[in-house]
């Protein structure tokens, strides 16, 4: 599993920056602060028309238009000692995590993910120029979003249509537990009031390939980067970017249980909500938790008790196909997910210091409270949106860390390392370890290669990497320690 | 709220012969002004942080969509 996260950027003083320039900006000032080796791994690298001798590079902001070469601007793209991916998509930038096995894992990649923006802001800074500001949120209120996309690895095996079917009901409900929560109704933001997700009102359709507009509750993208007969890659474009490591946690290890029982063909109970695009709307817009859904066989329930329905079979799943014998990681999932919808039951607020969307409603509230204010005012408007700024000095999630009002799941340090550091379980072991290690012989990267260019050899040398859970450091750990050259290490890798 | 639920228990303690009762009421309108100091402090560092000119920079923050 991989998450990636589009980023919304803005430049200080300057509302009117054209946003691909200011991410190109970002994304290269990191790699030029970062990586090891000079020569190129993607174009921009080499070639940087705007690099000034006095260190730093000329702001595109300032760059005649004719200084600029189509390269710059939207191809940024560097593949990191992590694994993981720093690029331009569309207006924003973007930071992917590396494959993950477990929901932890991407707690900890997808947190040094927002570590490295940050940094690359810091990195970009240029004397005279504004700052670059990154938040972590899907919408400028004003009727652009962009993504916070998950992807899982799911058995090509598995009928396309029991993914629609069996988890088009679990999105339109998960909302009350990975929810980043908004001020504002409707794409524009126009309606007073707050709601639970970002991204519900960009919703239109049930099932779609299409990620820009008409965006489905279910994408159909078929892009394994891996064995297409084997798998599948499906890509989700309804989460929410979430900065409380709970409700990250919990988005993709629920969502991982239940594709696991999808593609065990555990679920034969109809849960399928009527209307599902206008469902996700009405739970959205309901912080209170009452709204009643109808579900497939005739039943009424609330959203959190749709989740309950999934949790209950994750409960059987797990005891009658693993006989109970479940791993810790799985264990942890049920366990916290039990935990939030107890507390959301009950009452929502007891888990303010758990989930995005609760967090920002109880703030929001105490604002409301103590300055009388309306939902259309514009501080609350700006406590939405600052929420979610990047900067610990700025951004009122980390104020609510630093006030000890969030519950980590993981550590500074832990996460520190995972900025450098791969996972070591699949393999992005191998294509982060080659970038830290060989990074002078490495001609380009990608999920599912690793292309190396080699004294003695007149082409550049492609190791592919299709097996997503092969180039661990149980599969290659040794080898990699072995051979202090590229060479070596290409040399035995082919073999064998 | 709090008010309401605390006043007719305390005429009721009143009544009691011994006064071995109201600490319950204490702790509780202790512990709401403790929670009220909390949020408090919270909204004071969170003001000190807070953009100026809320309106303006609200509408400066203008995106192109993504995916």
């Amino acid at each position: 599993m991989g998450t990636e996260t589009e980023f919304g950027i803005s430049v200080s003083g300057h509302p009117h920056a054209n946003p691909m320039v200011a991410s190109t900006r970002l994304v290269n000032a990191y790699a030029t602060a970062t990586l090891k080796a000079r020569r190129a791994r993607w174009d921009f690298e080499e070639e940087s028309p705007l690099r000034d001798a006095r260190g730093f590079d000329m702001s595109r902001d300032v760059a005649d238009p004719s200084q600029l070469t189509d390269e710059d601007l939207g191809l940024a793209n560097v593949i990191l000692t992590n694994g993981a991916r720093l690029y331009v998509d569309h207006a924003h930038p973007e930071y992917s995590t590396p494959e993950c096995t477990n929901p932890m894992d991407i707690v900890i990649w997808d947190k040094a993910g927002e570590q490295i923006a940050l940094d690359a802001t810091r990195f970009a800074a240029v004397p005279g120029e504004g700052d670059l500001v990154l938040y972590k949120n899907n919408t400028d209120n004003k009727g652009a979003s962009y993504g916070a996309h998950e992807n899982y690895l799911v058995r090509r095996s598995t009928p396309f249509g029991d993914i629609v079917r069996h988890l088009t009901p679990f999105f339109v409900s998960r909302q009350v537990v990975c929810g980043a929560g908004r001020v504002g109704l409707g794409q524009d933001g126009h309606g007073d009031g707050f709601q639970i997700s970002q991204r519900a009102d960009y919703f239109e359709v049930e099932v779609g390939l299409e990620t820009t507009l008409k965006r489905p509750i279910i994408n159909t993208r078929d892009e394994p980067h891996a064995d297409p007969e084997k798998y599948r890659r499906l890509h989700v474009i309804i989460g929410d970017a979430n900065l409380a490591e709970t409700s990250t946690y919990l988005k993709v290890g629920t969502a991982a249980l239940v594709l696991s029982m999808i593609e065990d063909r555990f679920i034969t109970a109809d849960l399928s909500v009527s209307r599902p695009v206008a469902s996700l709307k009405e739970v959205s817009h309901d912080p209170g938790l009452t709204h009643l859904l109808e579900v497939g066989d005739g039943r009424k329930m609330t959203a959190v008790q749709l989740q309950w329905e999934y949790f209950h079979l994750a409960e059987r799943y797990l005891e009658e196909r693993r006989g109970g014998d479940v791993d810790p990681p799985t264990k942890d999932v049920m366990k916290r997910w039990e935990s939030v919808l107890t507390r959301l039951e009950r009452d929502p607020f007891e888990c303010a210091d758990e989930l995005d969307w609760v967090a920002k409603l109880k703030l929001l509230n105490s604002y409301r409270d103590r300055d009388g204010l309306a939902w259309s005012d514009a501080k609350l408007h700006l406590i939405d949106l600052q929420y979610a700024d990047l900067r610990p000095e700025k951004g009122l999630y980390h104020r609510l860390l630093k006030l000890g009002r969030m519950k980590r799941l993981v550590s500074d340090s832990v996460v520190e390392e995972a900025m450098h550091e791969p996972p070591e379980d699949t393999r992005a072991y191998f294509r982060g370890r080659c970038l830290s290690k060989y990074a002078d012989n490495i001609a380009a990267a990608s999920w599912d290669s690793v292309i190396f260019d080699l004294p003695g050899h007149e082409s550049l040398q492609r190791v592919p990497t299709i097996d997503p859970l092969r180039g661990s450091r149980a599969h290659v750990g040794a080898l990699l320690d072995e051979h202090d050259t590229a060479l070596g290490l290409f040399e035995a890798l082919t073999a064998r | 709220m709090a008010q309401e639920q605390k006043q007719p228990r305390k005429s009721h303690e009143e009544d009691e012969p011994t006064d071995a009762a109201p600490a319950p009421a204490d702790a509780v309108t202790e512990r709401k002004e403790q929670l009220d100091e909390d949020i408090d402090a919270i909204l004071e560092d969170i003001d000190d942080v807070l953009e100026t000119n809320a309106e303006d920079f609200v509408k400066s923050f203008i995106q192109k969509g993504g995916q």
